[in-house]
C-alpha cells in the first residue's frame, strides 16, 4: 500500500483535490455525471488520434499529419453522413483520413522526405482540401459557406447500461450513488453515470477500438511485424518482412483512425463540418500518444485526462476557476518533493508559482473566457513537460529506411 | 559539377510548379471549369500595377515570417508557432507604440524593439520545454500557438481597449500617432497614381540580409547549421545544444515579432481582432518552398502572394478561389518530395562519380 502510494501520488494526491474541491457548491461541476459524459465524448476523438498516432510511429513514422488527417475526417464524414447518413459518414471519415494518410506514407517512406516536413505539408493540404471541396460541395445549398457544411440530421442512437445507470428504464445504481452525497462515493458514482449512460453507438465502437488496436499490435503476427519495422527495419526485412509495405500500412491506419476522430467529432459533438473544428485535437492526440507512452491504455488515460479538461472548458467556468487551486496544490507537492531531492532553485519556483495560482484564485471569482478556451491546451504543455522523460518510444522512430542499407 | 548541382536544384522547384498546375487542372476540369481560360485571368488580373503593388506588400510580411521558420529548420528546430509569436509582438508594441510620444525614429524602433522581444520571449518558452523537459517543439509550439492566441485576445479586450457600454465596436488598440508609420515608397519611386507600396518592404531586404549573415556568417550560425546536421558532431565540436537551442527558438522567434511590423507599421496602425492572421503558417510553405534559401524564400513569398492576389479576380468569374489553397498545398508537397529526389540523384551521382575516381586510381 505504501509503495503504492509513492509510485502513483502523482496521480492519486490531484484525484482527491479534485473531489475535495468539487464539494464546494460553487466547484460540483467538476465531477458529476454531466461532465464526465462529456469527458468521454471529448476525450474519445483525442484518443482515436492518439491510437493513429501508435499505429503509425510504432512503425517508426513521425506523423505529425494526424491533424490534417482529422480535418478531412471532419469534412469527409459529414459531407456523406449529410448525403447519405451518419454511418456512411463514419466510412467516409476513416477513408478520408486513411487516404492522406497513404500521401504521407508515399512522402516518408517511398520518397524518404523528413516526416516532420511532410507532416505539416499534409496539414497545409488538408487545409486547402477541405476549404475548396466546401465551396464545390455545396456550392447549390441554399445555406452554401465556405467554412461550414449544411446541418446533419440523423441519430445514430445511444445505450444506457440497464440496472447500473439506468438504461430501458431500470433503476439507476451508480445514479443513485451520486446522489447520495458522499465524499468520494457519490463522485465516483458520478463518473461510472457518466461514463455508461447515453453512449451512442459511435462511442461504443470507438471505445471498442482501443482493445482491438491493443490486441491487433501485441497479439497478432503482423502487428509484431510491425513493431518490428519500428524497432529494427534492417532485422525485419533479413526475416522476410516487407517493410516498405508494414510502414504504408501503418501510416494509413493511423490516417483511418485520425479520420474517424474527425468523423466523431461532426456527428457526435457539432452536428456539423465546420472550418477549424478539430482545433489541435489532432496534436493533442499526439501528446496523448507520448504521454501513453506509445501504448493503448496509457493513450487512453491521457486521452481521458485532456477530454476532462476539455469538458470543463465547455461545461462550466467556475469549474475551470476550480482548477486554480489544483494547480497551486500541485505546484506545491513539486515542490516539497523538489525540497526533499535538494534542488532548491526548482523548489522556490514551484512555490512561487504556486502562491501566484493561490492569489489569483482567491482574487478572481472567475477565469476569464478567454483563458478557459485553452485550458486543454495549457493541460497538455504541462502534462507532457512533468512526464515526458521517462518515455521508450520506438528505436528507429523519424528515421529513413531505404530497403538494402545496412544500420 | 558545382553548376549541374545548381541546376538541379533549380529543377525541383519547377517541378512542383508543374505539378500544381497540372493537379489544378483537373480539378478545375472537375468541376467543369476551364483550366487554361481560369489561368489566364488569374495570370492577367495578377500583372496589373495595381496587383503587382499588392503582392509585395503582402510578400513582405510572408518573407519575413518565412525568415523566422527557416532559422529553425536550420537548427532542425520546427518552430510552428510563428503565428502566437508575431500576434503577441503585434500586440504589444501596438499597444506600447499608440500610449507613448517619441520622434519618428525612435518610436518605430522602440515598436520593432518591444515586437521582437516579446515574440523572442515567448519562442523562448518552447525551447526552454525542449531543453529542460523534453517536450517536442513541435508540440509546445502549436499548444503555445492556442494559449497565444487566448491570452492576446483576453489582453485586447480587457487592458488595452475601454469598452464603452452599448458600443459595438470591436476590441482594437488606439490608433498609432504618424510619429510610429512608415511611409509608403510610392513618393520616392515615381509611382503616386499607384496604391501604398508599404516602406517596410525595405525591412524585409535587411532581414534577408540580416539572416544570411547570422546563419552564413558568424560563429553562432555556424553553431546552429552543424547541430541541425550533426548534433553529435557539434556538441564534440564544443557546441553548447541546449544553450543553443534556446538562443535558436529565440532567434526565429525574434524575427517573428517582424512579422507583425509591415502591417502595423504600415497599413493598420492597431491591432485588432481582424489584424492579419495566417502569416505564421503560411510562412512554413514558403520557408519549404524556398528551402531556407534567403533569395529563394523571396521569391516562394512572391510566388504565394502572386497566387492570393490573382485568385481574388476568380470570384467574379464564378470560379472558387479556393483553388488557390489547393495550388499552394500542392506545391508545398510536391516541392518536399521533388528537393529529395533531386538531393538522392545527386548523392548517387557524386557516389558514382568517386568510385570512377578511385577505380581509376
Amino acid at each position: 500500500m505504501v509503495n503504492f502510494v509513492k509510485k502513483y501520488y502523482l496521480i492519486i494526491l490531484p484525484v482527491v483535490f479534485i473531489v475535495l474541491i468539487a464539494q464546494v457548491d460553487k466547484y460540483d461541476q467538476l465531477t458529476t455525471s454531466g461532465t464526465f459524459g462529456a469527458a468521454i465524448r471529448l476525450a474519445i476523438p483525442i484518443c482515436l488520434a492518439g491510437l493513429g498516432g501508435m499505429f503509425s510511429e510504432r512503425t517508426g513514422i513521425v506523423n505529425i499529419g494526424l491533424e490534417g488527417m482529422m480535418i478531412m475526417g471532419t469534412w469527409f464524414g459529414a459531407w456523406a453522413a449529410w448525403m447519405y447518413g451518419p454511418w456512411y459518414g463514419i466510412m467516409a471519415g476513416i477513408l478520408g483520413g486513411a487516404m492522406f494518410g497513404l500521401i504521407h506514407a508515399v512522402g516518408t517512406v517511398t520518397f524518404q522526405v523528413d516526416h516532420i516536413v511532410s507532416g505539416v505539408a499534409i496539414n497545409i493540404l488538408a487545409a486547402g482540401v477541405a476549404r475548396f471541396l466546401n465551396v464545390v460541395a455545396y456550392a447549390d445549398q441554399p445555406t452554401k459557406s465556405s467554412t461550414q457544411s449544411p446541418r446533419i440530421d440523423g441519430e445514430v442512437g445511444d445505450f444506457t447500461l440497464p440496472y447500473l445507470s439506468g438504461g430501458a428504464d431500470t433503476p439507476s445504481l451508480f445514479g443513485y450513488l451520486q446522489d447520495l452525497d458522499i465524499p468520494f462515493i457519490s463522485d465516483l458514482g458520478g463518473l461510472l453515470l457518466g461514463a455508461t449512460s447515453n453512449l451512442s453507438y459511435i462511442s461504443i465502437f470507438a471505445l471498442a477500438l482501443i482493445p482491438l488496436a491493443a490486441w491487433i499490435l501485441w497479439s497478432t503476427p503482423f502487428g509484431l511485424q510491425m513493431r518490428s519495422v519500428g524497432e529494427l527495419p534492417t532485422g525485419s526485412e533479413s526475416l522476410g518482412v516487407n517493410v516498405y509495405l508494414m510502414k504504408y500500412i501503418g501510416v494509413m491506419i493511423s490516417g483511418g483512425f485520425a479520420g474517424l476522430a474527425g468523423a466523431y467529432l461532426v456527428l457526435e459533438s457539432s452536428g456539423i463540418y465546420r472550418e477549424g473544428q478539430t482545433a489541435g485535437r489532432g496534436f493533442i492526440g499526439l501528446a496523448s500518444m507520448i504521454f501513453g507512452n506509445y501504448r493503448p491504455l496509457g493513450i487512453f488515460m491521457g486521452s481521458g485526462l485532456f477530454g476532462f479538461a476539455d469538458a470543463l472548458q465547455l461545461r462550466s467556468d467556475d469549474a475551470v476557476h476550480g482548477l486554480l487551486i489544483l494547480i497551486s496544490l500541485i505546484l506545491l507537492i513539486f515542490a516539497i518533493k523538489q525540497l526533499i531531492e535538494k534542488k532548491y532553485t526548482n523548489a522556490s519556483i514551484s512555490i512561487a508559482l504556486s502562491i501566484a495560482f493561490l492569489i489569483w484564485f482567491l482574487s478572481s471569482e472567475n477565469v476569464p473566457s478567454e483563458f478557459v478556451y485553452f485550458t486543454p491546451h495549457i493541460t497538455t504543455l504541462i502534462v507532457l513537460s512533468s512526464a515526458s522523460q521517462k518515455l521508450r518510444m520506438p528505436q528507429k522512430i523519424g528515421q529513413p529506411y531505404r530497403k538494402g542499407e545496412l544500420n | 559539377m558545382k553548376l549541374s548541382l545548381k541546376f538541379t536544384t533549380l529543377l525541383a522547384p519547377v517541378f512542383a510548379l508543374i505539378v500544381a498546375f497540372g493537379l489544378s487542372t483537373v480539378m478545375l476540369y472537375l468541376i467543369g471549369e476551364d483550366p487554361i481560360e481560369t489561368f489566364k485571368i488569374m495570370y492577367d488580373y495578377g500583372k496589373t500595377g495595381k496587383s503587382i503593388v499588392s503582392i509585395l506588400n503582402r510578400s513582405v510580411p510572408l518573407y519575413i515570417s518565412a525568415v523566422a521558420v527557416a532559422v529553425g529548420f536550420k537548427m532542425g528546430l520546427f518552430n510552428i508557432g510563428v503565428e502566437s509569436q508575431y500576434l503577441m509582438g503585434a500586440l504589444l508594441s501596438a499597444a506600447l507604440g499608440a500610449a507613448v510620444a517619441l520622434p519618428s525614429i525612435v518610436h518605430i524602433s522602440l515598436i520593432i524593439f518591444v515586437a521582437i522581444l516579446t515574440s523572442a520571449l515567448w519562442a523562448a518558452i518552447a525551447g526552454y520545454l525542449k531543453v529542460k523537459k523534453g517536450v517536442h517543439e513541435v508540440i509546445s509550439t502549436i499548444m503555445l500557438n492556442y494559449i497565444g492566441t487566448g491570452i492576446s485576445a483576453y489582453l485586447l479586450a480587457n487592458i488595452f481597449f475601454e469598452k464603452v457600454e452599448l458600443s459595438t465596436t470591436a476590441p482594437q488598440t488606439d490608433l498609432l500617432p504618424e510619429t510610429a508609420r512608415i511611409p509608403s515608397l510610392n513618393g520616392v519611386l515615381g509611382i503616386e497614381d499607384l496604391p501604398n507600396l508599404h516602406g517596410f518592404i525595405v525591412g524585409a531586404v535587411f532581414v534577408g540580409i540580416l539572416y544570411y549573415w547570422i546563419v552564413w556568417k558568424t560563429s553562432l550560425g555556424f553553431d546552429l547549421r552543424a547541430t541541425g546536421s550533426s548534433p553529435i558532431a557539434a556538441k564534440f565540436s564544443g557546441a553548447n545544444p541546449g544553450r543553443l537551442t534556446i538562443l535558436a527558438m529565440m532567434i526565429s522567434g525574434g524575427f517573428a515579432g517582424l512579422v507583425g511590423m509591415a502591417p502595423l507599421t504600415g497599413y493598420f496602425f492597431k491591432y485588432t481582432t481582424d489584424f492579419p492572421s495566417g502569416l505564421g503558417f503560411a510562412g512554413i510553405t514558403v520557408a519549404l518552398l524556398g528551402r531556407n534559401h534567403p533569395i529563394g524564400m523571396a521569391f516562394g513569398a512572391i510566388l504565394l502572394s502572386f497566387l492570393e492576389r490573382s485568385a481574388q479576380i476568380l470570384d467574379l468569374y464564378d470560379v472558387p478561389k479556393e483553388i488557390e489553397k489547393i495550388m499552394q498545398a500542392v506545391i508545398v508537397l510536391s516541392v518536399v518530395v521533388a528537393y529529395e529526389v533531386v538531393k538522392r540523384y545527386v548523392t548517387n551521382k557524386q557516389i558514382k562519380e568517386a568510385s570512377k575516381v578511385v577505380a581509376d586510381g
